[in-house]
C-alpha cells in the first residue's frame, strides 16, 4: 500500500500559489478574457414574463442591425416560460452595443400568463398557480422515522419548538457564467468559465449531438464557481449555435443580472423543529418538517444543475427517536444548483439554533450540551481545543446578560461533510524532458483553490525538486481526465494521482538511466540519459492516500447594537481537520473563504423576489449584499493535523457552521432568538420587541 | 459672476449641450423622441461626435493606444475588448464590484463608469502596467507572499485600490486599508489576506494566526 512521506520539505508547509504572478500581473487569461481570432460578442434575450407561452420569435430586425452576424432561438415554438429570465433567443455581433441594439428589436409573440408564484408559502397552497402543469408545486413529503417520537416526547425533561428559516442564496462568483466558443467543421472548442471541463464537454456534445472527441473544453483560469458552474448551460449551447451560424468564435458571458436570474442558487429552507432532551442533557426526541424551494428545479427540468431542497436532519447529532418530513416546493424562479456543501449550511443553522435553544431551556452550557450529544470523536477534540483557545468558559454568559446598549455574545456550531473523498478515476501524466524539465498535465481545473500549486507541491516533494521547477498544465479536456471541482474532492483526487505519476516516473527514469535513485540532485543526470525523446509517464489515483469525512467546529463572538440592530462579528475561530495538510497557506485561504461566505449567509445574503413581476429584485451587488473587507472580523484557524488519514478536501466543511455559530452568538448577546437568516437589523429589533414582529413572507 | 466653463470633451462641452437642449425643449413636448434626436443632431451638428466610431487616443501604461470607438464605449470595454488589456475585469458593469478598477492619474476609478472618450489625456494605469521589467511591485509581491488571492478575478481591482492608497498614504493603518478597499468585492473571501498584504507592502508585518495541532 502506498503511503505519504513523513519527513517533508513541501507537503504540509507553505508554498505560495504558483500561478500568483500570472494572476497579479493581468497575464492570466480567464474565460471572459479570451480573444479568439475574429471573435464576436454574444448576448441572450431573456423572458420578462415569469410565466408565458412564446408563440413565435422574429429575429429579422435583429439580423439587420449593423454588426450582427448571427441570431438564434433557444427552442422550437411554442416555448413554455416558467420564470423571469428564462432564455428565449440570442444574438452575436461585432460590438457589445450592436448586440444590445439587436436584443431590443427582437419581436416576440407570446401568451402571457398572469398566474405565477414566487413565494414558497403561496406555492404550497392548494389554489396556487401551478409552476408545472398538472403537478402540485409541493412534492408529497418524504418521511423518515426511527424509534418512537410520540412516546419519546413525554419522556423528555425539556422540549423546544422553533421555526428556523433560511433564504435562497446566490452564488455570485466574480466572473459570471459563460464561455468563448468556436464551432467549425473540425469541431468545437469552448473556453468555458467552468468548474468541470469534462462535464461541460459531455454537456455540449450531448446537446449538439457531436462526437465527444470533437469537443474540447479549455479553462486555464476561471473566476469562481461555488457549485454553479458544472454544466454546459443554456448559455454554452447558445454560444456554440451562434458560432456555427456566424462562422466565428463567440464570447457569451452573462450579465450580473442574468447571473442572479438563471444559473443557480442555494434552495431556501423552512424548518419546523421540535426537539427534546432528558434531564441529564441527552437528546431524546426530534421531530421536523422542512420545505424549501429549488425554483423550477423542484418540479421537472433541473435546468443544468438541479439539486434538491432536502437537508440532512437532525444533522450531525445522534437522536434515538426521530420523525423527519421533507418536501420541495416549485416556484417560478431559476433552478437551484449545487452550492458549496449543498444542504449543510441550512441544516447546520437550523439544528445548531435548536441545540442552543434547548440548552438554554435545560439550563446547560451549549458547549457542554454539544459534547454530550455529538458522537464524533474528532469534533469532540476540536470543541475542547477550540473552547480553550477561544476562552469559552471565561467568556460565556447567560443569554441577554451582557450589559449596556452594545451587547456581546458568543456561540458555536459544527460541520460534517460526509460526502467528499476522491474521484477514483482521476488520471494524470508527466512529460520529462532530457534537460530535466518536467510538465504535469491533468484534466482538472483550478477553481481558485490552488489546484496547480497542490500538483507542484506533491510533485516537488516526491521528486526531490522545488515547486518552481515543476510546470503544471491543467484545464484542458485533451489532458488525462480529472474530477470536477466539487464536493471537496479535488485535492484528494489529484494528490494521490500525482503521487502515482511521480512513482512511475522515478521507476522508469531509474531503469532507463541506470541510476539507483533519480531524485533530487540526481534528477538532471538521470534525465540527461534519456537521450533525445522525452519520457512520458501516466499515473492514476491510488488508494490509501486519501480519505473523506472532514469535520470542523467554529466559534463566533459578536457585538449587537440594540438600538440600531446592527450585528458586528468581532471574531471567528475555526477548528478544522482535513487529514494530511498539503499546502498550509492555500488551505488557510480556503477556510477564511468558507467562513466569510458563511458570514454573508448569516447576516446579509438573500434573494428577494417580486410577487407582482416575478423578477429578482436584488440581482446586483448594491442590493444583494456580500461581506466587504470592513465587515470581515479577526479570523483564527486551528488545523488538526491527521497525516495518517491521507488527503481530505476542506472547501465545503469550512463554510457550513459559520451561520449557526453567528446566530447563536447573536441569541446569546440579546437573549432572544432570531430564527430567520439573514439576521438583519430589522429582525434584531423585532426580536427585542422594539418594532413589530418580522413576517417571513 | 461668470460661471467657470466646464471641461471640454473634444469639440463638445456640457455647457453647449445644455444650451442646445433649450432650443429643442419646446419641440420635445409634442414631437416624437426621434424628431427630438434629429433636432439635437442638427443643433449640435458642429459639436457632436458619434454615434459612429471616432478616433480616441488613450495613454495606457505609458503607451499610446489609438482606437476607433463609438462615444458610448466605456473605458473598460475599450481596454478589454478593443485592445488586449484584459487585466481589468468585468464583474458587474455598474460600479458595484470594483474588479475593473484602474488608475486615472493617481486616482482609482471604476473603468466601467468612465467613457473611453472622456479618459483621453490622462495617464491610465492597469494591472498590466504595475510590474516593470518583470519585477513585481511591493504590493504585488505582498499579495503573493500573503496569498491575498484565490480565483484572482477581483485581484486586479484590489491591487489598484491598494496601490492608489499607498501613493497618497505610504503608512496606512488597517482602517485606511479597509476604507480604500471598500469599493472592491471578493467572493472567495480573501479579505483578511488582502489587509495583511496591504500592510506588508507598507512595511508592517502581521503574523499568521493559524496554529497546526497534531491529533495524535
Amino acid at each position: 500500500m502506498s503511503s505519504w512521506p513523513t519527513e517533508t520539505k513541501y507537503i504540509s508547509h507553505s508554498t505560495p500559489r504558483i500561478d500568483a504572478p500570472a494572476k497579479l500581473t493581468g497575464k492570466a487569461r480567464y474565460s471572459s478574457d479570451i480573444q479568439a481570432d475574429g471573435w464576436l460578442y454574444g448576448m441572450i434575450l431573456r423572458s420578462k414574463w415569469p410565466s408565458a407561452k412564446i408563440l413565435s420569435v422574429n429575429l429579422e430586425k435583429a439580423r439587420q442591425i449593423p454588426g450582427i452576424k448571427a441570431a438564434v432561438t433557444v427552442k422550437d415554438f411554442p416555448q413554455t416560460i416558467r420564470y423571469y429570465g428564462e432564455e428565449i433567443a440570442a444574438v452575436a455581433g461585432a460590438t457589445k452595443a450592436a448586440c444590445l441594439d439587436a436584443l431590443r428589436v427582437i419581436e416576440i409573440k407570446a401568451e402571457v400568463r398572469h398566474e405565477f408564484v414566487v413565494n414558497e408559502d403561496e406555492a404550497r397552497k392548494d389554489n396556487s398557480a401551478q409552476v408545472w402543469d398538472g403537478t402540485t408545486n409541493a412534492s408529497a413529503p418524504r418521511v423518515h422515522e426511527q424509534g418512537s417520537v410520540d412516546t419519546a416526547f413525554p419522556e423528555c425533561a425539556a422540549v423546544i419548538e422553533g421555526f428556523y428559516t433560511t433564504p435562497v442564496q446566490l452564488h455570485h462568483a466574480m466572473e459570471t457564467s459563460g464561455s468563448t466558443t468556436s464551432w467549425t467543421d473540425e469541431g468545437l472548442t469552448s473556453w468555458a468559465s467552468t468548474q468541470g471541463i469534462s462535464s461541460v464537454r459531455d454537456g455540449l456534445a450531448g446537446a449538439l449531438q457531436l462526437d465527444h472527441s470533437k469537443v474540447r473544453v479549455i479553462t486555464e483560469y476561471m473566476g469562481g464557481g461555488f457549485g454553479a458552474k458544472f454544466g454546459a448551460g443554456v448559455e454554452g449551447v447558445l454560444a456554440a449555435k451562434l458560432s456555427k451560424e456566424a462562422k466565428a468564435p463567440v464570447r457569451l458571458m452573462l450579465t450580473r443580472f442574468d447571473q442572479a436570474l438563471a444559473v443557480g442558487n442555494r434552495p431556501s429552507s423552512f424548518q419546523k423543529i421540535k426537539m427534546g432532551a432528558t434531564a441529564d442533557g441527552t437528546l431524546h426526541a426530534f421531530e421536523a418538517e422542512n420545505y424549501g424551494t429549488a425554483g423550477i428545479g423542484a418540479g421537472g427540468d433541473a435546468g443544468g444543475g438541479g439539486g434538491g431542497a432536502d437537508i440532512p436532519m437532525p444533522y450531525l447529532y445522534k437522536v434515538p427517536n426521530t420523525r423527519v418530513k421533507q418536501s420541495m416546493v416549485a416556484v417560478n424562479a431559476g433552478s437551484a444548483r449545487a452550492f458549496r456543501a449543498p444542504g449543510n449550511p441550512p441544516a447546520s443553522f437550523g439544528m445548531e439554533s435548536a441545540m442552543d435553544d434547548l440548552a438554554v431551556k435545560l439550563g446547560m452550557d451549549p458547549l457542554e450540551f454539544r459534547l454530550k450529544n455529538d458522537p464524533n470523536p474528532i469534533r469532540q477534540r476540536e470543541y475542547k481545543m477550540g473552547a480553550e483557545k477561544f476562552d469559552w468558559k471565561q467568556k460565556y454568559q447567560k443569554p441577554g446578560s451582557s450589559p449596556g446598549v452594545l451587547k456581546t455574545g458568543i456561540g458555536c456550531a459544527a460541520a460534517a461533510w460526509p460526502a467528499g473523498g476522491a474521484s477514483k478515476s482521476t488520471q494524470g501524466e508527466a512529460r520529462i524532458n532530457p534537460d530535466g524539465g518536467i510538465e504535469f498535465r491533468l484534466g482538472v481545473q483550478d477553481i481558485g483553490t490552488g489546484t496547480r500549486t497542490v500538483i507542484a507541491v506533491v510533485a516537488a516533494e516526491m521528486l526531490g525538486l522545488k515547486p518552481e521547477q515543476i510546470t503544471v498544465r491543467v484545464g484542458d479536456t485533451n489532458f488525462p481526465p480529472g474530477p470536477g471541482s466539487g464536493g471537496s474532492t479535488t485535492c484528494a483526487s489529484i494528490s494521490p494521482t500525482v503521487y502515482d505519476v511521480c512513482t512511475q516516473a522515478l521507476r522508469q527514469l531509474q531503469t532507463q538511466s541506470g541510476l539507483a535513485d533519480a531524485r533530487g540532485e540526481n534528477w538532471f543526470a538521470a534525465c540527461k540519459k534519456l537521450g533525445v525523446n522525452p519520457l512520458v509517464v501516466h499515473g492514476q489515483w491510488q488508494p490509501g492516500l486519501s480519505d473523506s469525512h472532514a469535520c470542523g467546529v467554529q466559534f463566533a463572538e459578536v457585538e449587537v447594537d440594540t438600538e440600531t440592530g446592527l450585528v458586528t462579528v468581532k471574531k471567528i475561530l475555526g477548528v478544522h481537520d482535513c487529514g494530511l495538510i498539503i499546502n498550509k497557506i492555500t488551505l488557510e485561504s480556503q477556510i477564511n473563504g468558507g467562513i466569510i461566505m458563511g458570514m454573508g449567509y448569516a447576516l446579509y445574503e438573500e434573494r428577494v423576489m417580486d410577487d407582482l413581476s416575478g423578477v429578482v429584485l436584488n440581482p446586483n451587488f448594491e442590493t444583494y449584499k456580500l461581506p466587504g473587507i470592513a465587515d470581515v472580523p479577526e479570523i483564527e484557524v486551528v488545523l488538526i493535523n491527521m497525516p495518517e488519514r491521507g488527503v481530505i478536501g476542506i472547501g465545503e466543511p469550512s463554510t457550513v457552521p459559520t451561520a449557526g455559530a453567528i446566530a447563536n452568538a447573536v441569541a446569546n448577546a440579546i437573549g432572544a432568538r432570531v430564527s430567520s437568516l439573514p439576521i438583519t437589523p430589522a429582525k434584531i429589533l423585532a426580536a427585542l420587541g422594539k418594532v413589530p414582529p418580522f413576517v417571513n413572507a | 459672476m461668470k460661471e467657470p466653463e466646464p471641461e471640454n470633451f473634444g469639440a463638445f462641452s456640457r455647457r453647449k449641450f445644455f444650451k442646445s437642449l433649450g432650443t429643442v425643449a419646446a419641440t420635445a413636448a409634442t414631437a416624437q423622441v426621434q424628431s427630438v434626436a434629429a433636432e439635437l443632431e442638427k443643433a449640435n451638428a458642429e459639436q457632436v461626435v458619434g454615434p459612429g466610431a471616432v478616433a480616441v487616443t488613450l495613454k495606457v501604461n505609458g503607451e499610446k493606444l489609438k482606437l476607433a470607438l463609438e462615444p458610448r464605449v466605456t473605458l473598460l470595454d475599450a481596454l478589454r475588448n478593443y485592445s488586449s488589456l484584459t487585466g481589468a475585469k468585468e464583474g458587474c458593469d455598474r460600479a458595484t464590484c470594483g474588479a475593473c478598477t484602474v488608475l486615472l492619474g493617481d486616482a482609482p476609478v471604476y473603468a466601467c463608469q468612465k467613457l473611453a472618450i472622456e479618459s483621453q489625456g490622462v495617464e491610465i494605469t492597469t494591472v498590466e502596467g504595475l510590474a516593470k521589467n518583470k519585477k513585481l511591485t511591493k504590493v504585488q509581491q505582498a499579495f503573493l507572499d500573503k496569498d491575498a488571492l484565490m480565483c484572482g478575478y477581483c485581484t486586479p481591482g484590489f491591487l489598484m485600490s491598494v496601490t492608489a492608497l499607498l501613493k497618497i498614504n505610504p503608512r496606512p493603518n488597517a482602517a485606511d486599508v479597509k476604507r480604500a478597499c471598500a469599493g472592491n468585492i471578493c467572493r472567495c473571501g480573501t479579505h483578511p489576506r488582502i489587509l495583511q498584504a496591504a500592510l506588508k507592502a507598507a512595511g508592517v508585518e502581521t503574523a499568521s494566526k493559524t496554529e497546526v495541532v497534531n491529533y495524535v
